[in-house]
């Protein structure tokens, strides 16, 4: 079997589980759309306002309810003994924890993508800052998801691991959070948002080489 | 042929065993015992590799296998106390995952047939989760169906096992060792592989 073979092996075992589990999946996207529907009801109609607040609200929206699923992201498999087969497995751990998470991204980020749009029209935005906060998002959420797997791999095992995940990974969040809502607000503003679609371009490409393989680093300690 | 020389084992601040050797040849077994917490398992999670051992050295067809990597990984098929099985997902994709994941194409009339040669014909489509304590211990046994690997370190392969399961169990072994394969186990019981060389390995607590 070949390396891709058996990426989408794991991806469609992942998507399979969380299938069967949905209200383990519905928690992060209704976090989502409840945390990004409070602000406007919290705050009444004042437009301008709504849509200065609105790129950086809905990323920290989108960047909690990401992290609300990290905790399960490696915990099931170590409970039940699959991480240890994993990590004995000839295939490379790197290859099989890369599936596990583009599959949490496909159950985590991308509906988050998907609903944003909805959500910003509460904000007042107009289509064209929509259409960056989706791309914005498009290249966030796999990052959020990359670099959670290294808090995941870090904490797991660990007594008190899920206020320890968040402990470590929301500040290594923070240049996603920087790129991705300034690049809605530079849009916004009419500076253009490229710059910042860029950088975090480059961030996510970066992360895609280098988080598997910390995380896999990280995994191996975990199971010794 | 597996070998290993003066492997030492530290828990916390507890020597669980130290100086402890043996050599392994094709079609021949290791029955381990000893008393709980005597680092049966501990012994074997740093034979396949996952954990280090505090000293010592062990080796595969002469080399070390920290060395060898994917190669001793692909020569060993391990069984922990846990069953590697996913609650959610049925006994057979379950079966075809597990096997994806160490880079074995199964698909689903084989892993049917290999199902019902553990006795679980008919439970195929049935979540993990409804399965009973044995049925799952022997969709875990089943990846021994598939497994290419010569050497078989098992951790209680025969808990939760009824007698027919037990039987069954005795005789893949046999067939496994007959065929030049090799194998480490723990267990509590009685174990009786016929035709085949056993060594006996005593862990003192």
């Amino acid at each position: 079997m070949n390396a891709f073979g058996v990426l989408s092996a794991v991806v469609r075992r992942d998507l399979l589980v969380a299938l069967r589990r949905k209200s383990e999946v519905l928690t992060s996207l209704f976090f989502f759309v409840i945390v990004a529907s409070l602000f406007p009801l919290g705050i009444g109609s004042e437009m301008d306002l709504l849509r200065k607040i609105a790129p950086g609200v809905l990323w920290v929206a989108a960047l909690l309810a990401a992290m609300l699923s990290l905790n399960r992201l490696f915990a099931n498999d170590h409970a039940d003994g699959t991480l240890e087969q994993m990590a004995l497995s000839p295939v490379p751990l790197g290859l099989l924890v890369s599936g596990k998470i583009l599959a949490h991204w496909l159950v985590a980020g991308l509906p988050l993508v998907l609903i944003a749009p909805l959500l910003g029209l509460q904000y007042d935005l107009s289509p064209r800052a929509l259409l960056v906060l989706v791309i914005s998002l498009l290249l966030g959420t796999p990052l959020l998801s990359l670099i959670g797997a290294i808090g995941a791999a870090l904490t797991l095992g660990v007594r008190g691991g899920g206020v320890l995940v968040s402990l470590l990974t929301l500040p290594l969040y923070i240049p996603a959070l920087i790129f991705g809502a300034g690049a809605v607000e530079a849009d916004i503003s009419g500076l253009g948002a490229a710059g910042h679609l860029s950088l975090l371009a480059a961030l996510l490409t970066l992360a895609v080489f280098f988080a598997p393989w910390a995380t896999t680093a990280a995994l191996k300690i975990a199971l010794e | 042929m597996l070998t290993a020389t003066d492997l030492a084992c530290v828990r916390g601040d507890r020597r669980l065993f130290s100086g402890l050797g043996f050599t392994l040849e094709p079609g021949a077994w290791i029955y381990l015992t000893g008393e709980n917490g005597s680092g049966k398992t501990s012994l074997l999670r740093i034979l396949v590799g996952l954990s280090p051992a505090e000293a010592g050295e062990i080796r595969w067809q002469g080399s070390a296998i920290g060395r060898l990597g994917d190669e001793y990984r692909k020569a060993v098929t391990y069984l922990g106390h846990h069953n590697a099985l996913k609650e959610e997902l049925t006994a057979r994709e379950n079966l075809c995952t597990g096997a994806a994941m160490a880079g074995i194409n199964l698909d689903a009339g084989r892993a049917d047939a290999l199902l019902g040669s553990v006795g679980l014909a008919g439970r195929e489509e049935l979540p993990a989760r409804f399965l009973s304590q044995g049925q799952k211990r022997r969709v875990a046994l089943a990846r021994l169906l598939w497994s290419e690997s010569p050497l078989w370190i098992l951790d209680e392969p025969f808990v939760a096992l009824d007698v027919a399961a037990v039987a069954w169990l005795a005789a893949t072994l046999a067939g496994h060792l007959a065929a030049g394969g090799m194998a480490i186990l723990t267990s509590h019981q009685e174990v009786l592989i016929e035709g085949s060389t056993m060594q006996t390995l005593r862990l003192a607590a």
